[in-house]
């Protein structure tokens, strides 16, 4: 060992100020320049996280790895470190951070109105795509950040400010405080960064929702082909930039909702894009999305703290799914490595960067090999960047970013000694300080004393005892020279006396200082015994989760996805919604997720028999206005958003799927809300209850696009007159303008395609056209329409707006495919039926605003006889759960019979949603969406006991019983550890309560 | 007759905004004969006759037994169902016309303690939700001010009147508190963590209710400078009143009762209650009667029980307690009519039907302190009752085609049905 290293880093800090880049001048000295090589040996070098040599050789030369391996031939100009038994690993790099990078000042709301357009000229006219930013404009080295960071490991960190959807470039920077920017900064355009949130710079209100925020985006993407194309006759900023760093990696932030990530991924399948997204740290619950998509991760090492459950009215509020991610969350990584999903990790979203290597251990406990672990902070991210030439391992030319550390490093033990950046070492712990832990006895003035030496190696206590008296003490110990200082008073006077050592030995101290006397002595210490570690019990380590993963994960989600079986109902009362009408005494065969078989004595050798004497089966309720199952329901940003869709929002672990369920409902439509006149596009759903997002939507159903009417669109009924409409004159403008530009769209678009295909040689006016055309998200919605194959579920309440959709219909050549709410459609059923209109209302709502004082429950049963084909909605999470009872105000209200009463809530939307052909009735050939009701399915006494979806049981009665009772075990057990965790001194956090909020058409985000 | 009817119809169309006109007082007596009595009492009586005069009921009992003759009008009910008027509590009716319009909006006055504030002199007899009641079977309500800490006075009426004076069967009989929750959730709009948090204010608040209960208490009635709020407290401490104490939350619901219980209010309801039925020793220790919410609301938490809310009342019921049902809520006054299905799905779900009936009738008026008039299907007390098709608490069967409020027929159309007739006539739909 080289003794005089200290040395030698001393020299190293005083030429801080002389490096510089060659080509600088020099005023302070003579130029100097380092060409030595350092070699560091019988060292444990970890190259990479596979490849490992024992008692090797890192050479390095300036900021270079030179070679690595066990027998290295050095140069004789070679400072050579002898670390022993010392291990060396890459340094890791921090790919997610805001790190140096000054936060701008928030945008301050002026007025109450909301602000529509741009506030900035020249450049996108969206303010939160912010392409043309570089992280590097306010970029500032801070070496506290920096320490702080190295001291847990990190050399390089690629660092942005989060602002915006689009936040231009983040730098990539080395932490080497020994010199400046200009060798520190390793690329001042590191990556892209995206993310779902606005910036907090500009008020523009558009988008207001994720599916707005994802809208844009894929509208951004398509903008920036045009203008590069040369379609655009003006100057945009944004997008100029944004072409020119089009290349760089695209590091998504999806962290902000646990569903994200997969919409990140969405985005990113649809444009080929190869987005590296942020997760949040419950990426464990979703697998199987992330197998499918196989996008690259960075996950936080968030782990939640132990609730404190003391209070138990309190803890009651606390539910199963946020109790479990805190008992599973330390497993995500280790799941994610098994699954073979790569992934980086981060300090993001860590209260306490210190952690961040606990946490890691923590994950490591739970399955992470130290290997994956290693590789997800060095190989990983640094391929991530596409800086894998030059960063990530120790491999020969790649820079000298390397921690010298006492063990292996995920240890619990090890102390990182010296974090080496560019080849410029910075020592977080002195590896050369002795460790002088221990019991000592010390003679003085003929007095003995015991000395406790703890902690040496950190802030060093010392107490000294005469017999078992405690004398006052001070300490210092630093660079291996021992000072102590202590003092004992008789009623006369204080003594003082002083002793200071440099510590070679740490058995036998010995030294030189001033006693008790005022007298120069020599004195001299024995180690008599080692310390013992007399720390309280160890904390409670758990290394296998208590609870498991469910589908989804909360406490009625299961812990295997039901599957189809064949299934014969005996017995069965059946509402077939046919001609066949109400079969009494019948049996129902259910195979392969269809229908098979209606009749009587129906026998099947492989069914599970489901006996159904007395009780009643139906097919699936269909609710036509739904606002469940979904992360936003409005976007509220502009007049127009048809472009979005309700689709990106959906949000399969809703409770509201399961509640529905166990109200008969098989089958939604998600609609957007009533915030603006053209609202966005719907998601029709099966309530496949434990399925993620994109496989609950029915497949292959025609598209629809929420419209709305009245009050909301004009914003009556709040402080808001800055919008246009704000009347209903004006509402039928919106329309007539937005169909008029659909239509001028699709003959330019059609002109282009023709062009596209011409044979001939195009003219530059030609070529000119096709440039020009820019494909519009918004557009090709309402393009859709206009051609019928995109179809209008409108919100609307009196007959004179009703009326006038009807005829702007008219006048472009569509039919509005269903009025829902439609409280005044009696007043005006025969136009409805002429148009050709459906009519999809409440059964008995009223009152609650102007425009619904002449609604009346009667309105469905007039419809229906008017011959409109009629529904009945919930537009509510709780009132969705009785459909089948609201089906029966329509025989209480206007006297519809019982059957075709049933059908407002079957059959008849299912016709509106043009699903007939495969669900709403019982019918050979269709999909087995049915129920199982204990009585009349319209009885205020009757109950689903079973709903089955395509031949799968999702909800049943019996089980329903029993998950509540396993809810409550898991519960007990998850308090009874949380109680312990508490008693052995681990933090916690107070209980909170994050239920989701239940949404209507008027919910904004 | 038939073309008299048609003509009244035709009449009634062409002045389609007026009210329907009070009923007069009972001028014949009358007898109800061949139908299914639902007592009101948890009891049912079949083939049984149900006869009225001058507003009373005068006989409640078999068919075979009754002379007829006694009676000036005798209408066969055809094997149809009786029911003594439903009455509805703690709802805001005739206290706004249109929510979302606040000029109609009279149901909650600024300031923390009102107890001055009277809900009555607001109550809108004429109002078109009002008469959107009575088809349902809802005849009686006990009208309820909203907001603040207490907000106000509460009067019970009947659902025929031409002013509100004539409506009033119990005035100013209820003070109603709401008592501060232990927990907070975050105003999300404000930008803040919209989880639920332990209220730090709790206790002060808490504290604040006591003092005011405890200055109304030693209030003199004497004393010359009147000070409204405490007065009209005063009927709290005597027993004359009834203070309405809603509350939520376990410990919201022990605390408010023990408190004002010690503070010396002699008759509390509890009002709402969602957690009521995990303090069952508790109520029934302390003798309290509960008004449940209504069961067509979500779980409190997404782990809770998905049927929670239908399952409450059996709970409380069987243990003996005395209970109604509360219908405040999301567009609580047009909701009012649904009624007698909040009683039916708490039937669905472990409470007996006729026990379900009595919850709407019986007690409702026991907590209102009217039982010796109304309530049940007895003699002595108001001809306040309806012929429904069949089980008034199923909708497929509350279909009714008769009413009597102290004897009175009163009109069982409304604004919506004058439309209905109005619009089926226009398309040539047969008119029932």
């Amino acid at each position: 060992m080289i003794k005089n290293i200290f040395i030698v880093l001393i020299a190293l800090h005083f030429s801080v100020g002389a490096i510089s880049q060659d080509y600088f001048p020099t005023n302070s000295g003579v130029k100097t320049k380092d060409k030595t090589y350092k070699a560091f040996t019988n060292a444990t070098i970890y190259v990479s996280p596979t490849q490992v040599i024992e008692k090797g050789t890192l050479l390095i030369r300036d900021d270079k790895v030179i070679s690595v391996g066990a027998n290295v031939s050095l140069p004789s100009n070679t400072q050579v470190y002898d670390l022993e038994e010392a291990f060396i690993y890459p340094s890791f790099i921090e790919i997610y951070s805001d790190f140096g990078i000054q936060k701008p000042k928030p945008y301050s709301a002026r007025g109450r109105s909301a602000q529509y357009e741009a506030s900035r000229e020249g450049y996108y006219w969206n303010d939160h795509i912010l392409s043309d930013y570089n992280s590097i404009n306010d970029y500032r080295y801070n070496s506290k950040k920096a320490e702080s960071l190295r001291a847990i490991g990190f050399g390089v960190v690629n660092a942005h400010r989060p602002e915006g959807i689009h936040r231009g470039t983040s730098v990539l920077i080395a932490l080497n405080d020994n010199t400046t920017d200009n060798k520190r900064i390793l690329s001042d355009k590191g990556a892209q960064h995206l993310s779902f949130s606005k910036s907090k710079i500009s008020g523009q209100s558009y988008p207001t929702s994720i599916m707005g925020a994802m809208a844009l985006i894929r509208q951004f993407y398509h903008d920036s082909k045009w203008y590069k194309n040369g379609g655009s006759n003006s100057k945009d900023l944004a997008i100029e930039s944004y072409l020119k760093i089009e290349k760089l990696p695209i590091i998504f932030d999806a962290s902000t909702d646990k569903l994200n990530p997969m919409r990140a991924a969405k985005i990113a399948k649809e444009f080929n894009k190869p987005y590296i997204i942020v997760g949040t740290g419950n990426e464990y619950q979703y697998l199987h999305s992330f197998k499918k998509n196989k996008p690259t991760l960075i996950l936080p090492l968030n782990f939640p703290k132990a609730y404190d459950v003391s209070d138990p009215l309190f803890a009651k509020k606390i539910t199963i799914n946020q109790m479990r991610h805190w008992d599973q969350a330390p497993s995500n990584p280790a799941i994610l490595a098994k699954a073979s999903v790569p992934f980086a990790l981060t300090t993001h979203k860590l209260d306490k960067k210190n952690n961040f290597l606990k946490n890691i251990r923590k994950s490591i406990k739970r399955g992470l090999t130290e290997e994956q672990a290693l590789k997800s902070l060095t190989i990983t991210p640094a391929k991530q960047l596409g800086k894998s030439k030059t960063l990530g391992s120790l491999d020969k030319g790649k820079q000298a970013n390397f921690l010298i550390t006492s063990g292996p490093i995920f240890d619990e033990k090890t102390k990182i000694y010296e974090n080496w950046v560019q080849g410029k070492p910075h020592v977080l712990n002195d590896r050369n300080v002795l460790d002088i832990n221990g019991y000592y006895s010390l003679s003085l003035n003929n007095t003995k004393y015991s000395l406790k030496i703890e902690n040496s190696n950190k802030k060093i206590k010392v107490s000294v005892k005469e017999d078992s008296l405690k004398l006052n003490t001070k300490v210092k110990y630093k660079d291996n020279w021992l000072q102590i200082t202590f003092s004992k008073s008789d009623s006369v006077a204080t003594y003082l006396s002083q002793l200071s050592a440099r510590v070679d030995n740490s058995d036998l101290i010995k030294g030189t200082g001033v006693d008790f006397e005022g007298k120069n002595i020599n004195w001299y210490i024995n180690k008599d015994s080692v310390l013992v570690d007399t720390k309280k019990e160890k904390k409670l380590e758990i290394t296998k989760p208590l609870t498991t993963i469910t589908f989804p994960n909360n406490g009625y989600g299961f812990k295997k996805l039901p599957t189809s079986k064949t299934y014969l109902f005996k017995n069965a009362t059946v509402w077939t919604n046919e001609s066949d009408g109400i079969l009494k005494n019948t049996d129902v065969l259910v195979k392969d997720g269809k229908i098979a078989q209606i009749g009587a004595s129906i026998t099947s050798s492989d069914a599970e028999i489901i006996d159904a004497t007395g009780k009643h089966l139906t097919s699936g309720i269909i609710d036509e206005h739904s606002h469940i199952a979904a992360s936003s329901i409005n976007e509220a940003g502009q007049n127009s958003s048809a472009e979005v869709t309700i689709e990106d929002a959906i949000d399969p672990e809703h409770i509201g799927i399961y509640r529905n369920l166990a109200g008969g409902v098989t089958t939604i439509q998600i609609l957007h809300g009533s915030a603006n006149p053209i609202g966005g596009q719907s998601a029709i759903i099966k309530l496949k209850w434990g399925q993620s997002a994109s496989d609950l939507i029915y497949p292959n159903a025609d598209k629809f696009i929420k419209f709305a009417l009245g009050e909301n669109v004009k914003q009556s009924n709040w402080q808001s007159f800055s919008r246009f409409p704000q009347t209903r004159m004006g509402v039928e403008q919106v329309f007539v303008d937005y169909f008029q530009r659909a239509k001028e769209y699709d003959i330019l678009k059609k002109k282009v395609e023709a062009l596209k295909k011409k044979q001939k040689k195009l003219s530059s006016k030609e070529k000119e056209i096709i440039k020009s055309f820019r494909y519009d998200l918004e557009m090709e919605s309402l393009v859709d329409i206009l051609q019928g194959k995109r179809f209008i579920s409108c919100h609307s309440y009196v007959q004179s707006e009703i009326n006038m959709l009807m005829k702007v219909a008219d006048r472009f050549g569509f039919t509005v495919n269903t009025f829902t709410h439609i409280l005044e459609g009696y007043k005006v059923a025969d136009k409805m039926k002429q148009h050709g209109v459906a009519g999809s209302t409440f059964s008995d709502w009223w009152a609650y605003k102007y425009e619904v004082n002449d609604a009346i429950p009667y309105n469905g049963a007039i419809m229906h006889k008017v011959g409109v084909l009629t529904a009945f909605n919930s537009d509510d999470a709780e009132m969705s759960r009785r459909l089948n009872q609201e089906a029966a105000k329509a025989v209480k209200y206007g006297g519809v019979s019982e059957e075709e009463a049933w059908k407002f809530v079957t059959l008849n939307p299912a016709k509106m949603l043009h699903i007939d052909n495969k669900v709403g009735s019982v019918k050979v050939g269709k999909m087995a969406d049915l129920v199982l009701w204990n009585g009349h399915p319209m009885s205020i006494y009757s109950k689903a006991q079973k709903t089955m979806i395509e031949g799968t049981i999702y909800y049943d009665e019996e089980k329903d019983n029993q998950m509540r009772s396993s809810i409550a075990e898991e519960k007990q057990l998850l308090i009874k550890r949380m109680l312990e965790i508490k008693e052995k001194g681990h933090k916690t956090q107070s209980v909170k309560n994050t239920a989701k909020r239940d949404m209507h058409c008027e919910t904004i985000d | 007759m038939k073309k008299i009817i048609f003509i009244t119809l035709i009449f009634s169309a062409l002045f389609i905004t007026a009210q329907q006109t009070p009923a007069g007082v009972q001028q014949k007596s009358i007898l109800i004969t061949d139908v299914t009595a639902h007592i009101g009492d948890g009891t049912v009586l079949e083939a049984a006759a149900i006869g009225f005069n001058n507003g009373k009921i005068d006989y409640v009992g078999v068919r075979t037994e009754v002379d007829e003759t006694k009676y000036e009008e005798v209408i066969s009910a055809d094997n149809k169902h009786v029911y003594p008027g439903f009455i509805a509590l703690n709802t805001s009716l005739g206290l706004a016309e249109i929510d979302a319009v606040r000029p109609t909006r009279d149901y909650d006055e600024i300031g923390d303690f009102l107890p001055h504030v009277r809900s009555i002199i607001a109550y809108n007899s004429e109002s078109k939700v009002v008469e959107s009641m009575r088809p349902n079977g809802i005849l009686m309500a006990q009208i309820c001010p909203r907001g603040g800490i207490i907000a106000g006075s509460s009067t019970v009426v009947q659902l025929d009147a031409w002013n509100w004076e004539d409506a009033i069967i119990k005035v100013d009989e209820g003070i109603h508190l709401n008592w501060p929750s232990p927990y907070r959730r975050g105003r999300w709009w404000l930008g803040e963590d919209p989880s639920i948090k332990s209220d730090k204010n709790y206790i002060s608040k808490v504290n604040n209710i006591e003092m005011f209960f405890e200055t109304s208490k030693v209030y003199n009635k004497k004393e010359n400078v009147k000070n409204l709020p405490n007065e009209a407290m005063s009927g709290l401490f005597d027993g004359s009143k009834t203070l309405y104490l809603i509350a939520d939350d376990e410990k919201a619901i022990v605390d408010g009762i023990t408190r004002m219980k010690s503070i010396g209010v002699k008759k509390i309801v509890l009002v709402s209650g969602h957690e009521s039925y995990l303090q069952i020793d508790f109520l029934k220790k302390n003798n309290i009667p509960i008004l449940i919410d209504t069961p067509h609301r979500l779980p409190s938490n997404e782990d809770q029980d998905i049927k929670n809310t239908f399952k409450t009342a059996k709970k409380l019921i069987d243990a003996d307690l005395l209970v109604s049902i509360d219908i405040t809520g999301r567009m609580e006054r047009m909701n009012t009519r649904n009624l007698p299905f909040f009683a039916g799905s708490f039937s669905a779900y472990g409470v007996p039907k006729e026990e379900a009936v009595k919850m709407i009738t019986y007690n409702a008026a026991k907590i209102l302190g009217i039982e010796n008039s109304v309530g049940t299907l007895t003699v002595g007390k108001d001809a306040t009752l309806f012929i429904s098709l069949g089980d008034a608490l199923d909708m497929r069967t509350n279909q009714i085609s008769k009413a009597y409020i102290q004897g009175r027929d009163i009109s069982l159309e409304s604004h919506q049905t004058e439309l209905w007739r109005r619009y089926e006539k226009k398309y040539n739909i047969d008119i029932k």
